[in-house]
């Protein structure tokens, strides 16, 4: 197994344990940590691609890094958009949860039921 | 094929398209940098001169019956990269430069600064107006897949803030619900984008289509890219995050979202399907979206009838309308192709002034009455006319009554899967039609029939009449000439072979 193989294999499995965070997990900051590790998935892959251009010839296809900056700043972006508005979330609410129930109750009676 | 070294080479008046993107994106620096009330000032001056570049695009695409195309810094692809106006984007270019100055006028009530002052609410609103209308350009123009991601993006991050911009924990909910499903959509757009960069070594749309062969790697792309577009769309089933995103939003910000922003990734999936990947066997794949398409019709019309505020049912109203976008995707080849892509940007159109109508009518019910409830909008209409006028025009059209631009869109939608004997749209399309009179029903009738009730305040002549105005436009749409739908097909591969 060569290591680009593996740098690929590895980047299929962020993306995979990545996916499966995003969508089974019910708090909003794993769920934004689960879409970061994908994110890392994907950016190994965009390095296995650079290095299939470095064999075509090239020393090392630059194309595919600069996509990779590219895309680092805009998964900083998101993270950032949806950290601000979890940390809104929960000094409105109190709780950092995507179930409108948890926190609709009046506040005496079923406050910190979750 | 468009990938002649035309596709690739600057046009003349090609220079109008990167003024399209960067003067909303001037707007959007200067109104942070001068902020306050100046923010409204620079946003409300520079939307008619971004209207006009959309204008001067469409003459000029209509003239020379080509794609415009102008490459960045004079680098020619796979090099640098293009930006590309056809006829598709050049005229939803025009629909983005009508709908945002109307949801804006609309807007001045709700989010006028005060003097002296500054507020958060309305600065951040007159900021992300224009960064919506910067990234829809982009999302219009871009000719590289990559490009077309940041767009994308850039379309996120203006948007979800706007669904929260009076701050209620629901809203924050909905903003952070829309985001995370935005954020699955774009890691499964770029990762597809990657695999295509790994295959074929370029990202421009007009290189890349002749190189596209149906192999592995290319299949995958295509899933991964279309999954996140449709998470992106709101497509059932990954429609959850947009009944309480766009029902919580204020009504300008509303109709913005639902009549534009989830435009932007549909176009996207239109170029992915018939520009990028035209050359694969596209049944199979078209069959699903218009599967998911259907369900989406007949559930979202379905959750409609069952609401019991306005601003919601309008927002599953538009999870159905969204339905019909992907009719258009089995009957992408065979001498009907031609009717099912004008019916499917028809939709397009009519649905989002409709919408746009719409949901700036509810926004007024909802301040004239106090609430929204259908329950209470008994006799609402004696009292709000030219309100319930232009809601009543607007379902018009999604009901696709003539004469309407959804009557346009659903007819020749119908015709083109009759003709292809693909019955079962006709059949979807047909309920769909009949459900969403069911919804508006249960709106109207009450609103027509009672005593009028006390208002709270009456809403303004000039807001009334934006709202109306863009239901007329949905109207007007139905009388869109023959020469319009051969516009929509400058820079299709089969441009004028299946007209007529």
């Amino acid at each position: 197994m060569t290591s680009a193989t593996l740098a690929g294999l590895v980047g299929a499995a962020l993306v995979g344990l990545g996916l499966y965070g995003l969508i089974a997990n019910p708090q909003p900051l794993r769920k934004i940590l689960a879409f970061n590790l994908m994110g890392s998935g994907i950016f190994l892959v965009f390095g296995i691609v650079a290095r299939k251009g470095a064999a075509a010839g090239l020393q090392a296809d630059p194309v595919p890094q600069a996509m990779v900056i590219t895309g680092i700043v805009v998964a900083f972006a998101a993270s950032a958009l949806a950290v601000a508005l979890v940390l809104r979330l929960f000094e409105d609410t109190g709780q950092a949860t995507l179930n409108p129930d948890a926190w609709t109750k009046p506040p005496d009676g079923g406050a910190g039921a979750e | 094929m468009t990938a002649g070294a035309s596709a690739i080479a600057a046009t003349a008046g090609g220079s109008l398209l990167p003024l399209a993107i960067l003067l909303p994106a001037l707007g959007v620096l200067m109104s942070l940098l001068l902020g306050g009330r100046r923010a409204e000032w620079i946003a409300l001056g520079l939307m008619p001169v971004e209207f006009a570049v959309a204008v001067a695009i469409a003459c000029l695409v209509w003239r020379s019956g080509q794609p415009l195309v102008y490459t960045l810094a004079g680098y020619t692809p796979p090099l640098g990269i293009a930006l590309r106006a056809d006829g598709f984007s050049a005229v939803m270019l025009i629909t983005a430069g009508l709908i945002a100055p109307a949801a804006a006028l609309y807007a001045r009530a709700n989010f006028a600064t005060p003097p002296e002052t500054e507020k958060r609410a309305p600065l951040v609103f007159w900021t992300l107006l224009q960064g919506i209308q910067a990234a829809l350009s982009l999302v219009f123009l871009g000719g590289d897949l990559f490009n077309l991601y940041v767009g994308l993006e850039l379309l996120t991050f203006a948007a979800v803030p706007l669904v929260s911009l009076d701050g209620r924990p629901e809203t924050v909910a909905a903003a952070l619900r829309y985001l995370l499903f935005a954020l699955f959509g774009s890691v499964f757009y770029l990762l597809g984008v990657a695999l295509l960069y790994g295959a074929y070594g370029t990202l421009d749309i007009a290189l890349l289509a002749p190189l596209v062969r149906p192999e592995p790697a290319v299949w995958l792309a295509a899933g991964l890219m279309t999954a996140g577009l449709l998470a992106k769309t709101a497509l059932f089933p990954l429609h959850l995050w947009l009944p309480p995103a766009h029902a919580n939003a204020p009504a300008a910000a509303s109709a913005v979202l639902s009549g534009l922003v989830v435009k932007g990734s549909f176009f996207l999936v239109v170029r992915l399907w018939f520009d990028v990947l035209a050359t694969l066997p596209g049944v199979i794949p078209g069959t699903i979206l218009a599967a998911l398409g259907s369900a989406a019709i007949l559930s979202g019309s379905v959750l409609a009838l069952r609401q019991a505020r306005l601003k919601l049912l309008i927002a599953y109203s538009t999870v159905a309308q969204i339905g019909y976008l992907f009719l258009m995707f089995p009957l992408a080849t065979g001498p009907w192709a031609a009717d099912a892509f004008s019916g499917g940007i028809m939709q397009a159109l009519s649905h989002a002034f409709a919408k746009a109508a719409m949901f700036l009518s509810a926004g007024l019910i909802a301040e004239s009455l106090g609430h929204d409830r259908i329950a209470g909008l008994s006799g609402a209409a004696r009292a709000l006319p030219v309100t319930f006028l232009a809601l009543g025009l607007g379902g018009l059209s999604l009901m696709g009554l003539p004469p309407s631009g959804g009557f346009a869109a659903k007819w020749l939608l119908m015709k083109a899967s009759i003709e292809a004997g693909q019955w079962v749209w006709a059949v979807v399309m047909a309920a769909g039609g009949l459900l969403a009179g069911g919804y508006l029903y249960r709106v109207l009738a009450p609103a027509l029939s009672g005593e009028s009730p006390q208002l709270k305040k009456a809403p303004a002549r000039s807001r009334e009449s934006v709202a109306l105005a863009l239901a007329l436009v949905a109207l007007l749409l139905a009388f869109a000439p023959p020469s319009f739908f051969t516009f929509l097909q400058i820079g299709r591969p089969a441009a004028g072979v299946a007209l007529q």
